[in-house]
């Protein structure tokens, strides 16, 4: 019975880190690809740690907590850091395969219809980092 | 059962490897690759846990909780120098 359960959780926890590289790999724009690898991997990663938690838990030498830790500190740092790289993305004005913002009314296509990469408007001149000069 | 789930877990986890290595030389832009690198250590944990099950050892949690905490600092270190041209400020 245990051993199904592991099974499970071992393959369950594979597919989904297999599901997010793959997003991460084909999707289109770099904000859809954000969510391949800070969604799915991180399910995946704790499925197996789950695994390996009740693997070594029922080995007979006592509860395995180690992995208790690792899955703690995985789910509060994954959102942080996909905040940054959101954040950073933005700042280097990465194109998106969303239309820009309300206010343009010429732009008249249905949501679901976009295709193409769209370049937004670029707003007040600021330097870009490599731009910079300190 | 576990004898046969492990050897497909590991290949599963490898091929999201290559993948993640993939989009990594491709880029484009920095954030793709910084992006790609993190999912390279979540991936590097999964691969250790899994070795531990195989092997049947706890010693490798040491390994997965560094490569966990120096991964992070890694991404936030890099996504900081492109945010703000410096990362201690």
């Amino acid at each position: 019975m245990l051993e199904y359960l592991l099974s499970f959780l071992i393959l369950a926890g594979a597919l989904f880190t297999f599901i997010g590289a793959l997003g991460l790999a084909r999707l289109r724009d770099f904000y859809t690809r954000l969510h391949g690898p800070t969604k799915a991997t991180t399910l995946g990663v704790g499925c197996l740690l789950i695994a390996s938690s009740v693997y070594f838990s029922s080995q007979g030498r006592g509860m395995s907590l180690h992995e208790v830790l690792v899955t703690l500190f995985l789910f509060i740092t994954a959102p942080i850091s996909a905040h940054l790289l959101a954040k950073t993305a933005l700042h280097l004005r990465i194109e998106s395969l969303a239309p820009p913002p309300q206010g343009d009314q010429s732009d008249t296509r249905e949501a679901g219809s976009y295709t193409e990469i769209i370049t937004p408007p670029r707003p007040p001149e600021r330097p870009l980092p490599e731009e910079r000069t300190r | 059962m576990l004898k046969l789930v492990i050897p497909i877990a590991f290949a599963l986890v490898a091929a999201a490897v290559a993948m993640s290595v993939w989009r990594l030389l491709r880029g484009p832009s920095a954030p793709d690759r910084i992006l790609a690198l993190d999912t390279l250590y979540v991936n590097a944990i999964a691969l250790l846990v899994l070795l531990g099950i195989h092997l049947g050892s706890a010693l490798y949690f040491e390994a997965a909780l560094l490569i966990a905490m120096m991964g992070f600092v890694g991404t936030v270190a890099l996504c900081k120098y492109l945010l703000r041209g410096d990362i201690i400020e």
